[in-house]
Parts: structure tokens; sequence; C-alpha cells
């Protein structure tokens, strides 16, 4: 039994108003394969009778499930390697030298999905410097789905999450083995901070950043919403602070107020066009 | 880039030479560690094994313990694939040299990832 479209479309205008995640035509196959075991574990007959009973009477508990079942998560330890070696390299480096009068630095993992970002840049200030030590550091993870958020707070990970480019030297050294899983250790949660946020809605009590991660969730939103973030993102980087997007992503052709850095094999984007840039 | 592939399961060999070849690596296969050291001898150098733990004849452990023996292996990284998934093992796998982890079951992406951040990467 497939999707009708009376029901896609209710499915789509939903899930696009609470997470501005667009479901465009020929994603039927999409809502279906995520929605259908939901429905079921809700107790529904199917996506039908669960489309009919939310019309008639939504339950935001049941809406919040629909929309988290419908993100994807995909995330590694490391993710596409480059952005962790030019952080490494020379953005850290970089900010160590220029704020060692505040001794702050703070990083946002925005849509940090199950927290292998954020921990991911935990363990590489702690492997590779020392002296930040008696710095104030600010690690804060948000994602919209409490699910991940959840998930992100306990640190706890599949066999398959940490052979997943989890470098074993620090798999070692960083955590500890609970019965099948494998779990962050205190000292690393200590140092993030996990927040539930839509991207797409009003941001709330946002600190200024010195780097923001926003990787891999900008695909899913419109053209709008995409230069809607960008442009609040450009509000809270510091003026020398560095974003970082997905491979598959870019500032081009939606908000022109970006200049693009290469740093080795991996580009990474500084606010204020690069005319302005020049000039200054 | 060169790989040998060390596993005395013929399945498990076909699976990670086949994702090798996927990557870009020209892979080889040995059955043992035995084997496998007497390939390294012969040459030319793989710059990445990838090595089962528990094997007869010569276990895994024990070729890592002879093949870093050798400064001439050197620059070769090693690479456990095994299901031994104690801390205990890691540790004891990288005190003895070994310079990467993996848990099975795996899938292509683990590997290519693991590859990777040894920078062991065809282009
Ligand atoms: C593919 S994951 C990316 C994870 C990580 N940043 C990475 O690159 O590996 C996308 C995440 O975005 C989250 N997401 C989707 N829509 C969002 C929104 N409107 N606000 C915040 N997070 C959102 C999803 O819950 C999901 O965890």
């Amino acid at each position: 039994m497939s999707l009708s479209a009376t029901d896609f479309d209710y499915i789509r205008t939903l899930v696009m108003k609470r997470s501005a995640i667009v479901l465009e035509a020929g994603k039927e196959y999409l809502v279906e394969s995520r929605l259908i075991p939901l429905a079921k574990r809700e107790g529904f007959s199917g996506l039908e009778e669960m489309c009919a009973g939310m019309r008639a009477k939504p339950s935001p508990a049941l809406v919040e499930k629909v929309v988290e079942a419908m993100t994807t998560n995909e995330t590694s330890f490391f993710r596409d390697l480059m952005p962790f070696e030019a952080m490494k390299k020379q953005i850290v480096p970089e900010l160590i030298a220029a704020r060692g009068g505040s001794k702050c630095l703070s990083i946002w993992s925005a849509a940090s999905s199950s927290g292998q970002e954020i921990y991911s840049l935990a363990m590489l200030l702690r492997e590779n410097f020392p002296a930040l030590r008696d710095w104030r550091i600010s690690l804060l993870a948000t994602d919209l789905s409490q699910e991940m958020v959840a998930r992100t707070k306990q640190g706890l990970f599949s066999q398959l999450e940490v052979n997943r480019g989890l470098p074993a030297p620090l798999l070692i050294k960083y955590f500890t083995k609970e019965g099948t899983h494998w779990q962050i250790k205190q000292e690393l949660r200590d140092l993030v901070e996990v927040r539930q946020m839509n991207l797409a809605e009003s941001w709330k009590l946002m600190p200024q950043l010195d780097v923001v991660f926003l990787r891999n969730v900008l695909i899913y939103f419109s053209v709008e919403t995409k230069r809607e973030i960008l442009g609040r993102v450009r509000e809270i980087l510091r003026p020398d602070g560095t974003l970082f997007l997905g491979a598959a992503e870019t500032t081009l052709n939606i908000d022109e107020n970006w200049t693009r850095v290469q740093i080795d094999k991996t580009s990474c984007y500084r606010p204020g066009a690069a005319e302005l840039r020049k000039a200054a | 880039m060169r790989a040998l592939v060390v596993d005395d399961s013929r399945a498990m060999r076909n699976i990670i030479a086949g994702i090798l070849r996927d990557i870009g690596f020209e892979a080889d296969t040995a059955c043992d560690g035995q084997e496998a050291l007497n390939r390294l001898a012969a040459g030319p150098l793989p710059e990445v094994v990838l090595l089962d733990w528990n094997m007869p004849v010569m276990d895994g452990f024990t070729f890592l313990v002879e093949a870093r023996k050798k400064p001439e292996y050197a620059d070769v990284r090693i690479v456990m694939v095994t299901t031994e998934g104690e801390i205990a093992h890691m540790v004891k796998a990288l005190e003895a040299g070994a310079n990467e982890y993996i848990m099975k079951p795996f899938t292509k992406d683990v590997i290519a990832e693991k590859l990777m951040i040894l920078g062991v990467m065809p282009e």
C-alpha cells in the first residue's frame, strides 16, 4: 500500500514547518520507509491510519516522533578528516595566539547528531593542545532531535560507530567499554554542553563563537532557510572566527558575505565578503 | 598503492581485498602470518597490511611482532582486523606496533576511514 498524495503533502508540510527539512516530490519512498515502522510501533495499522489520526487529533509527542524519524543522523568520528586536520594545523593554533589575553575558546557543533563531531573536537583539543588546559573552553552541541540530544549527552557508541573514523589509540584513551558499547569518558562529557535547538527557529542564548561546525544539515533546507541560517551564524561568529560546512555544502550563491579559505584539501569560511576583506 | 590482506578465511580475504580494490589498491592476500612474512620478504613491500588475529600456522600477533623486528618494514602500516574487541587486546596490538585496529563486523566505510586516518589512500 503506497502513500497517497494527500498524506505525503500532509507529512511534508508538517516536517517543513517543524524542522525546515524539504521533502521534494519523489521522496515518497523515504517517508514510507521511515514512517511505516513508526506507525506500527505507535499501534496504527499503517501510514494512512496514522495520518488520519494525526489530522483528527494531533499529539505533540507523535508529531515530534514523525519529525525525528524524517531526520538523517548519519555521522562519524572525524568525518571527512580534513576539517579536523585544518583545525589542528591552523585554526586552533591561530586562535590560541589571538585569544592569549582572554584565554577563552568557544566551538559549536550545530546539528551534532549523536555527538561524534563534538567529541572528535574535544579529543582533538585534548590530544594536541595541552596549553588549553587552563583556558575556558566552551564546546556546545545542539540538534533538533531530542533523541540525538540524549545520545550525545550519554556519549555511548556501538562497536560499529567507534570503528568509524576513530583512531584506535584515541578509543583506548578516551572511552570505557560498557558491555557491547563504548562510552566516552566523563572528563570529556563534562567539557560539552548539549542542547536541543532548531536551527530554523529563532536562536536563544547563543554565545559569541570562534568556530562553528555546521556540516551536512544545510543540504536538507531550502535556499531561503540556508541563507537565513548562514546570516545568523555571521552574527554570532567573531570577525576572525571560522565556519566549516559539509563537503557538499557551500555559501556560494546563497550568502555572499563570506570568504572561502582553502586549507590543504578542505575549505572553510570567514565572515565578510571577499572584496571587503581585500580592501580592509 | 599496495595492500596485503592476511586472513585464514577465504571469504574474509575476498571481502577485504574486494573493498581495497574498490578504493583503488592493488590487493594481495596471504592465509596466515608465515605466508605473509614470506610475501614481505619476497617484495615489493605493501603500504599497508590488514591482519587477522587468530590464524593457524602463525597468528597475526606473532606476525606483528616479527615484522616489527625488521627496520626495513618500518614504513609498512599494519592494521589489525579482528573479532577481538577487548581493550586489553587493542592495547597489546598497538604496543606491539600495530598502527590501527578494526573490530569485526565492519563496513567498506570503516576500512576507508581507517586508511584515511593512517594517510594511506590512493588518490
Ligand atoms: C547528517 S546529520 C549531521 C551530523 C554531523 N554534523 C556530521 O556532519 O556528521 C544531520 C543532523 O541535523 C539535524 N537536523 C535536521 N534538521 C534540523 C534543524 N532544523 N535544526 C537542527 N538540527 C537539525 C538532524 O537531527 C541530524 O542529526
